[in-house]
């Protein structure tokens, strides 16, 4: 009831707002936020939030969120003024369960509360399902993660990402292979849409350049153990094996290859290219590589600042796609900002307009509403961290043509590279 | 049952009617959200009504029944989806679905006609593990599943031009998708609760409660134990296959996670928990089920902010941690269920606590 | 993929390495499973989770203890005792709260309360331990072997001993001891077990927590074989261990042994072979069902598993 209450609320505000005679009106306090005593009068933009808070990706799930969170604080540490109002944007979290049942459980419960935008969901499972609802409701719905091609070939103008799919990452993880020398490829997935989408594309990158792939293997994302696969790899000689999935395997996997005296070299997308593979993996992951979309912080001006500020608010590193979802929210504030509205149907168009420089690299939507850029920069571990390779695909280099910097979109960089001074 | 038509009976099903006709109105009120959420409430009912036929009537314990919500599913996402192109009608594939499911049923049943209590437990299990590691990697050599990746665009419920994903207007009340679905819901409720009705005061009803009660009697009575099993298998199994299709209509999406073990688990404790082989009890256990996880997720934020000032432990571990203590302590105090069968409830009185056999 | 025939040939010590400590694992966590069966014909569905406990235990333990200075071996060490500690008063305690106030009642009923737990106690060690996944420190020193073309490490023959070591331990408790003639006397009848002087309440007590001392063992083996821990580790593990003790026959120790080491070997064979065999139709990615297919075809010929003694009417 009182979540309807407050809509109802809202969207009176949100008129006020958009007849530009300035909002008369106090919105309720948000359900869960503390009660602030603002005596000013602003208009509350509600941001929707899902990810799986709870289950075996609850770790990531935790990390989008907070990335999202960082982007809400320092919007409204602007003061920024839309529509003639001053707005207070507010992150409405809901859990998913990573389960798509529960994506469009609380997917309708966003459109209910009438928020005016969607970051999420993480998994692909889920955003799928869930993007008919925004879709229906009109709602502008960015996902910070969500990698699955599909999802963005639905047709749905609403449906928008802020990473490289599948597609974009398989494809230069398969040339970079190429460039690295390696003839024959072993290949495993995890047989999510996530890992086996990877490694599909791959697959077809490699072979496309003339490489061998001399075995396809398949685990699960539950699975602890690998030495069977790993054991018919090793007698397959291969020059390198390839991994469609994420961190919690990928770390106990190179630790298996190493224990089975497997020399070939290990690549794996964003989902090992974390903290918490090269923990998992110990020495295990030196000399690894892995891909992470977007371009590396030393080529963004205000990079490690992103990575301090995470680290300063939560007290915890950055996991993986937190830089995602904090990009997602700022490419709705940027076009709210330049449509000056925070009505969806009135901010829509301009989402596909974004031009933003973002923590993530130069965000642009292809007419699908994907990454027009999507560019991969590729990693290696050495000593414990992330070292930059270099970057493929997609645009040059963002600091070749730099944006008129956006006041709202402070460019910080994926937290994982720390070091690196190529 | 027999004076179905009595006067007081009359008014009972005028009032039940009117009550379900207004419930997603009330329920809508605290968002359209409750709608959908009251639908996958009733779809779980569907699962819990046909599960009951197999643990509840029949007394055969299985661990794997999602995989006939899976095999619904799938098939109406297969016929009615642009991955083959094909989009039949609802009426051509819910029949094809249950069918489908309903021969499924008969595959598990059969190879484990000889196999008592756990030992079925265990195959069920891995029966259902079976099926959706299948789904989950039919994509090669030829796509059949679409793999993990799923299939999206699904279409939704139509009778002719009449979607039910869509909003439209009956005398001057707006529907959308939500509400339409839960009309089309009850509707099937109704339907599927007066089969089980029927089928429990029917001859094969009798004749699996004797199989539950004991097996060798009813052998030796004269019952056909083997197709009489086989039975309850395929009738289960044809509930979840319709359960499935719907499911698949609803959300335009399905893929193999959404059918794992923890499924046939929760379908298994609502039950249970209601009350094994009483419908009544069925459809409670399936409801509370349903609501209760998602009411303390309102519930649990708030309560921690009255009581410490501050949020202390992440609210969704409380959440299932506090779903998990009731599952123990309804047990603990109602070991046959909530709302068991008046004759179950008697047999238990009569029982002698304290025997673990 | 056109792997040679030598190449296959190549592989199979090494498989049945990774077969034997996988299996050796399931037969760890298995045997307390049928530890409980046997004695109430109960399937104990929250084993898993015990198992995880003693695994996340041992690490805040050992973790702390290294911390304050003391040598990983001894902290370790300490680790596993307290890990066994408290595994056993979960175990006690899981049976006084879900299980005892429970016989007599329908046999689906602490069915529901053992998942009940289950999700209680994977929820309680995620409040407790956060979500992350966890690193193991190695307990053992890291010293690689090679025979026949097989790799294998201390750890793996660790495991694979002391499985067998606890299977023979327990057997020789079941057979020889007091305590064990009282377990066998509330298997066969509890009433008549009790009207001979049986306790059977501290039977039961002293079956679930030596199943539990088990369950923190093998959680103690797992987490530093692998070096990872996390707090929904114990419900797959769980799982396999259970098809393992039914495969063997649940109830019977030495049926919980074979059962588990002959899952692991089919796993990892399966994985290495079925592919050369089914002309590449089937992979590893139908490792799970190789198997629950053995499992079914086993139950279709031996309805009490492989080691089973014939149950009575039990369901």
């Amino acid at each position: 009831m009182q979540a309807k209450l407050s809509a109802v609320a809202l969207s009176i505000a949100a008129a006020f707002a958009l007849s530009a005679c300035g909002p008369k009106e106090e919105a309720p306090p948000p359900v869960a936020a503390p009660a602030a005593p603002a005596a000013k009068p602003e208009v509350v933009v509600k941001l929707g939030h899902v990810a799986p808070m709870t289950g075996p990706q609850a770790h990531l799930g935790k990390d989008n969120e907070s990335g999202a969170v960082l982007a809400v604080e320092e919007l409204n540490a602007q003061g920024l003024e839309i529509g003639g109002a001053k707005v207070k944007f507010q992150l409405v979290s809901e859990d998913d369960q990573a389960d798509p049942k529960q994506g469009t459980i609380v997917a309708q419960k966003l459109v209910d509360e009438k928020v005016n935008g969607v970051v999420g969901h993480l998994n692909s499972g889920t955003t799928i399902p869930a993007s008919k609802l925004y879709a229906d409701a009109g709602l502008p719905q960015v996902s910070p993660s969500a990698t699955n091609p599909k999802y963005t070939q639905q047709g749905f103008k609403t449906a928008f990402r802020v990473m490289a799919n599948d597609v974009q990452q398989g494809k230069v993880l398969g040339e970079f292979a190429a460039k690295q020398g390696v003839k024959t490829v072993a290949i495993i997935d995890d047989r999510t849409a996530y890992g086996q989408g990877l490694a599909d594309e791959f697959r077809k990158a490699a072979e496309g350049l003339g490489l061998k792939v001399v075995a396809n293997e398949y685990t699960t994302d539950k699975a602890t153990d690998f030495k069977a696969i790993l054991t018919k790899i090793k007698s397959t000689k291969a020059d390198l094996v390839f991994y469609g999935g994420m961190d919690a395997q990928g770390g106990p996997m190179v630790k298996q290859m190493k224990e089975l005296g497997i020399k070939a070299k290990f690549l794996g997308g964003d989902g090992v290219c974390t903290p918490e593979f090269m923990k998992l993996g110990g020495p295990a992951a030196d000399g690894q590589f892995c891909s992470l979309p977007g371009v590396p912080l030393e080529q963004l001006a205000k990079g490690p600042e992103f990575k301090t500020k995470f680290n300063t608010r939560f007290g915890y590193d950055i996991q993986l796609y937190a830089p995602n979802a904090y990009d997602a929210v700022m490419v709705i504030a940027d076009a709210m900002k330049r449509a000056d509205s925070v009505e969806p149907a009135k901010y829509l168009p301009e989402v596909g307009k974004t031009n933003l420089e973002g923590v993530t690299g130069k965000i642009e939507f292809d007419e699908f509403g994907d990454l027009k850029s999507g560019a991969i920069s590729l990693y290696q571990y050495k000593g414990g961290t992330l070292s930059y390779v270099e970057t493929l695909g997609g645009a040059p280099a963002p600091e070749a043509a730099p944006a008129p910097a956006e006041p709202a979109a402070a460019p910080a960089a994926p937290a994982a590279p720390a070091e690196a001074k190529k | 049952m027999k004076n179905l038509l009595s006067p007081r009976s009359t008014l009972g099903i005028v009032l039940i009617a009117a009550a379900l006709i207004a419930l997603p109105f009330v329920v809508g009120m605290a968002g359209q959200a409750w709608v959908r959420i009251l639908n996958f409430a009733i779809l779980y009912i569907f699962l819990a009504l046909g599960l009951n036929i197999v643990v509840g009537f029949a007394g055969l314990l299985d661990l794997g029944y999602i995989a006939f919500y899976a095999v619904g599913a799938y098939t109406w996402a297969l016929l009615a989806s642009p991955h083959f192109g094909l989009h039949w009608p609802i009426w051509a594939i819910l029949p094809v679905g249950a069918l489908l499911a309903c021969f499924f049923g008969v595959l598990l049943g059969s190879p484990t006609l000889k196999l008592r209590g756990d030992y079925l437990a265990i195959v069920t299990l891995g029966f259902g593990e079976i099926v959706r590691i299948f789904m989950n990697n039919l994509n090669a050599p030829i796509n059949i599943t679409n793999g993990p990746q799923g299939i999206t665009l699904i279409d939704p419920v139509k009778f002719g031009d009449f979607s039910f994903a869509t909003r439209s207007e009956f005398f001057g009340v707006t529907l959308t998708g939500p509400y339409k679905y839960y009309y089309l819901l009850v509707a099937l409720a109704i339907l599927i609760v007066i089969v089980n009705l029927r089928l429990q005061d029917s001859r094969i009803g009798r004749a699996w409660q004797a199989i539950r009660e004991d097996e060798i009697a009813a052998k030796a009575v004269g019952i056909n134990t083997r197709n009489v099993k086989l039975l309850a298998f395929a009738m289960g199994a044809s509930f979840g296959g319709i359960a499935g299709g719907i499911f698949a209509a609803m959300q335009g999406f399905v893929s193999p996670e959404s059918f794992s073990l923890i499924e046939s688990i929760m379908v298994l404790a609502m039950v249970v928990l209601g009350g094994m082989g009483h419908i009544p009890g069925v459809i409670l256990g399936a409801i509370l089920l349903t609501f209760l996880p998602e009411m303390a997720r309102y519930a649990v934020t708030p309560a921690q902010v009255a009581l410490f000032g501050k949020v202390l432990i992440d609210p969704e571990s409380l959440r299932m941690l506090l779903f998990g203590l009731a599952l123990v302590l309804v047990m603990r105090f109602k070991p046959s269920g909530l709302w068991p069968s008046p004759e179950r409830s008697r047999e238990l009185a009569e029982k002698t606590a304290g025997v673990a056999k | 993929m056109d792997i040679s025939l030598h190449q296959l040939l190549q592989q199979f010590p090494q498989q049945v390495v990774n077969g034997l400590v996988q299996g050796s694992i399931y037969a760890l966590v298995a045997l307390g499973y049928t530890m409980v069966y046997g004695i109430m014909g109960l399937i104990n569905f929250a084993h898993g989770e015990v198992v995880m406990i003693g695994t996340l235990v041992a690490i805040t333990v050992t973790g702390l203890l290294a911390a304050a200075g003391m040598p990983v071996g001894i902290a370790g060490l300490c680790g596993l005792v307290i890990s066994i500690l408290s595994c056993m008063a979960i175990g006690w305690s899981l049976e006084r709260v879900a299980y005892r106030p429970l016989r007599g009642s329908p046999r689906l009923t602490p069915l529901i309360t053992a998942i009940g737990m289950s999700i209680v106690l994977q929820n309680l060690a995620m409040i407790l331990w956060g979500r992350n996944y966890m690193t193991f420190p190695p307990l053992l020193p890291k010293v690689n072997f090679e025979f026949a073309g097989a790799y294998f490490t201390l750890v793996q023959v660790v495991i694979v001993l002391l499985s067998a070591l606890m299977m023979s331990g327990l057997v020789l408790l079941v057979y020889r001891t007091k305590l064990g003639m009282a377990m066998r006397a509330t298997a066969q009848n509890p009433e008549v077990a009790s009207l001979m002087g049986v306790n059977i309440n501290r039977v039961i007590s002293a079956a679930f927590v030596i199943g539990s001392a088990l369950a923190a063992v093998a959680g103690v083996m797992v987490g530093s074989y692998y070096e990872v821990a996390h707090y929904q580790m114990g419900f797959v593990l769980g799982l396999k261990a259970f098809t393992a003790a039914v495969l063997g026959g649940i109830g019977n120790l030495v049926g919980a042994m074979v059962g588990g080491i002959l899952l692991g070997l089919i796993e990892a064979l399966g994985a290495g072979y079925i592919g050369y065999f089914t002309g590449d139709f089937l992979g590893s990615h139908y490792q799970d069902i190789f198997a629950f297919a053995v499992l079914i075809v086993v139950l279709m010929f031996k309805p009490s598993g492989l080691f089973g003694e014939k149950t009575g009417d039990r369901a």
